[in-house]
């Protein structure tokens, strides 16, 4: 298919931000573009890309998930209890995002068999789970414990292959087997569907509420990989894990280009989207910017970023 | 009548991305008159009239309005110079009240900024009486079917009291009574000298209350003449460009054996319905607005539920509580209302046909094959002519009539048994309502069943081999072809009515 020029930079205008981003942070600051800096950053946006990979299905379906930093902690906190009891580190990891995609299922039946909207219902599972937490912690970190099986389980979350770190691979890997299924699969096709229009797409044959149901759980599954890797990387977890990183995954979602209104929007999109994310909180640390002063420039950034998407 | 005209649009050009939709387009509106805008789907009719009413900005042309030019910046500075438009599409907000619908933005309001409710309800209920329409002016638009909501969109246009007035297809969902109505408003417009513009595909309402008819031909200006110079046929000539030689070309085919049965089927909507379908059978279901029609068709697709009675599909009992059972079944549905239940507007032409028989493109590792996707969209796209410029443009921008098509292609693509057509040719014009029709009569020949939702009754008489007309949820009588007449299938479609109505 042949392309305009002007069609080329609308449909790669969020990679061309996070390249004329880098472009000024590789000039500010000339330690940036070192190789330990950039696996540096790739590692701590791990977190976040996983979360909005997730988030970028619900979205897509014309909904949102407030619960995945209550489903991070969650999750991390027994996975962490799970090692320290010396259950087999495989089979923790098992259980823990058994219990994700669980839970994101259920916040998906209640607003497709309950009929709550997205908003609220996760909401509400935010709250009850941040709730659930600190109960089960009571409120103290648990660690993962010194002996083999925590040392298998933090390799996920400080181990390196090839000299790149694990949750880089991760995330590629999610982001790959994301891109794949939305763009290439039934399912990924309901998901645009749905978000487009519910109705004519439940008239169309698509089971609409099977397909939001599992896009929630999906979210769960991913927030509870995400909970993994940060768990696995401080081996401990901790019970305000993941406390506000719903808004990181929802910025990253939509500075990738992805409309809230549901039904437009790619994968690759967000893994951009969190890499701006990524670099600009890197770069203003490198920078010694006083983290309250990182909250306002990081506010503008994403305006700046939305003002300029409005624009087509 | 001949004088200069109030509003003068010359040589207006637009372009769309890969399309030139208006080349150097004319329109002349005189005040006292009625200017039919006459076309195909596509012709460009409402992109020359979205120009107008500031909803889209031309590329070049002039626009004079008194002989000075006029430049119209958006929607809302239109209504300002007094051009108002009643879209085709409803433009309503559905939470809101009929009287604060059209009064919305321009709200009565007292010196503290409180609206005036019972000013605004009686002038509201003013404005809907002229109308004919009983409507309260403090109900919610939601409750109000489609034909009333209409009554509300015109009766906001006349709100405004616009010296220019566009109407775009205004009779589409309206009832025979509402629409005598509208014309006899129509005519008292045109006696206060407001200048009007009609935009139909029913030829008999252009003769009813236009004088002039301005014909555009794929974006370009066909010619201006008197109504009363024209007649049908050389109204669509000057449309298609080509004389159209039947406008109902129905084939005879060989009834074969029962596909669908139906034994009374009731629910809260419909009561005690029964028929029966044929392979090679257009079964025509007539009725009013309200009367079940779309009802049976939606119970027979399980959008609404079974609650007694029996429904068999050749010979088989038939169990649907969602329309993907009825689609794996063999039945397929095409909405009467294609933007908001038939269509997918933000996806591909592709992307939309395929939709429903997705299963069908896949390979293996659940892989959707994109070639075999387009395979099948080309053929519908050559099959049903539907004018595009490819299978990955994007529904939304196709005219309405090709929208029809892709939904009806969407109907057809799962390969059914039997098809359900609700109002097919809605907003449709007479080139693409032929080629419907002649799909009808090649999937008929295939052996489908077909059952055909219609207001219009020449289209219910044209096609059918049967015809059920239906009033308040029942069947109020069956009609074979031989002796179908318009005045029996309305007798029978009043049949059935007490004043609620």
């Amino acid at each position: 298919m042949k392309m305009t020029v002007k069609e080329f930079l609308i449909r790669f205008r969020p990679l061309l931000g996070l390249l004329i981003l880098a472009v000024i942070v590789s000039l500010l600051s000339p330690r940036f573009l070192t190789v330990s800096n950039i696996l540096n950053v790739l590692r701590q946006t791990s977190i976040n890309a996983v979360m909005a990979a997730g988030m970028t299905f619900v979205i897509l379906t014309g909904g949102i998930d407030l619960s995945v930093g209550s489903i991070l902690a969650i999750c991390g906190a027994v996975a962490a209890f799970m090692i320290a009891n010396g259950f087999d580190p495989y089979i923790s990891i098992a259980t823990t995002l058994l219990l994700g995609t669980v839970l994101g299922a259920f916040a998906g039946v209640i607003i497709t068999k309950g009929k709550v909207q997205p908003f609220i219902a996760t909401l509400v599972a935010m709250t009850l789970l941040r709730g659930a937490t600190l109960v089960f912690t009571d409120g103290r970190p648990i660690s993962t414990g010194f002996d083999e099986a925590s040392d298998v389980f933090s390799w996920f979350g400080t181990g390196y292959i090839l000299g790149v770190p694990v949750p880089v691979f991760i995330m590629l890997l999610v982001f790959a087997v994301s891109y794949y299924i939305l763009k290439y699969t039934r399912f990924g096709r309901y998901v645009y569907a749905v978000g487009g229009n519910e109705e004519a797409s439940r008239l169309s044959g698509v089971r609409v509420n099977r397909v939001k149901t599992a896009v929630y759980a999906i979210s769960g599954l991913l927030s509870a990989l995400a909970g993994i890797i940060i768990t696995a990387r401080l081996s401990s977890a901790q019970p305000t894990a993941g406390a506000g990183y719903e808004l990181d995954a929802i910025a990253a979602v939509v500075l990738g280009g992805t409309s809230l209104a549901g039904g437009v929007g790619t994968i690759f999109g967000t893994l951009i989207g969190a890499l701006i994310i990524g670099i600009l909180n890197n770069a203003l640390n490198l920078m010694n910017v006083s983290s309250y002063y990182q909250m306002i420039a990081k506010g503008a950034v994403i305006l700046i970023a939305v003002l300029m998407d409005r624009k087509k | 009548m001949t004088k200069t005209p109030l509003l003068e649009m010359k040589n207006i050009t637009k372009t769309f991305p890969g399309v030139k939709a208006l080349d150097n387009v004319f329109l002349r509106i005189f005040a006292g008159g009625v200017m039919a805008l006459l076309g195909e789907n596509g012709a460009g009719k409402s992109t020359l009239m979205k120009i107008l009413s500031g909803v889209y900005t031309k590329d070049s042309g002039e626009i004079l309005y008194n002989g000075k030019p006029l430049t119209v910046r958006d929607p809302k500075d239109a209504q300002n110079k007094g051009i108002a438009i009643i879209h085709q599409e409803l433009n309503l907000i559905p939470e809101l009240t009929v009287s604060e619908n059209i009064f919305l933005g321009r709200e009565p309001v007292n010196s503290f900024g409180k609206i005036k409710y019972s000013e605004m309800n009686s002038l509201a209920a003013e404005y809907l009486g002229r109308l004919g329409e009983k409507t309260s002016p403090s109900e919610k638009v939601a409750s109000l079917s489609v034909g009333q909501a209409q009554m509300v969109e015109i009766a906001k246009a006349l709100s405004m009291n616009a010296e220019v007035i566009i109407m775009d297809e205004p009779t589409d969902s309206l009832t025979d009574v509402e629409t005598e109505n509208l014309f006899k408003v129509i005519n008292e417009l045109k006696n206060d000298g407001k200048a009007l513009v009609y935009i139909s595909h029913k030829l008999s309402e252009v003769f009813e209350v236009c004088d002039r008819a301005t014909i555009l031909r794929d974006g370009t200006f066909v010619d201006e003449k008197p109504v009363s110079e024209l007649d049908e046929e050389s109204i669509i000539q000057l449309m298609v460009g080509r004389p159209l030689l039947e406008r109902y070309p129905r084939s005879e085919c060989r009834l074969g054996e029962i596909i669908f049965e139906a034994e009374g089927m009731t629910n809260q909507l419909v009561r005690d319905i029964s028929f029966q379908v044929r392979r090679g059978e257009v079964v025509g279901i007539a009725g009013l607005m309200g009367s079940g029609r779309s009802e049976v068709a939606k119970t027979i697709f399980g959008v609404l539920p079974l609650i007694s009675g029996e429904m068999r599909l050749e010979g088989k009992q038939l169990k649907v509580s969602h329309p993907a059972d009825a689609i794996s079944e063999g039945i397929s549905y095409v909405s009467e209302d294609r933007k908001q239940l038939g269509l997918i507007l933000g996806m591909t032409i592709k992307e939309n046909i395929t939709l429903p028989a997705l299963k069908k493109y896949q390979n293996a590792f659940r892989h959707v094959s994109y070639d075999k996707e387009t395979e099948t969209s080309q053929e519908y796209i050559k099959k049903m002519s539907i004018k595009t410029t490819g299978p990955s443009q994007k529904v939304v921008n196709l005219s309405g009539g090709n929208q029809q098509k892709v939904a009806i292609a969407k109907g057809v693509v799962t390969e059914p048994k039997v098809l359900i057509l609700d109002e097919p040719t809605r907003g449709v014009d007479v080139g693409a309502k032929k080629e419907i029709y002649e799909l009808i009569n090649l999937l008929k020949a295939d052996g489908m069943g077909i059952i055909l939702i219609s207001s219009e009754l020449p289209e219910i008489l044209g096609m059918s081999d049967r015809i059920l007309v239906m009033s308040g949820g029942r069947i109020a009588g069956e009609i074979v072809k031989a002796d179908a007449t318009q005045e029996k299938i309305m007798a029978l479609a009043i049949s059935g009515l007490t004043q609620t109505a």
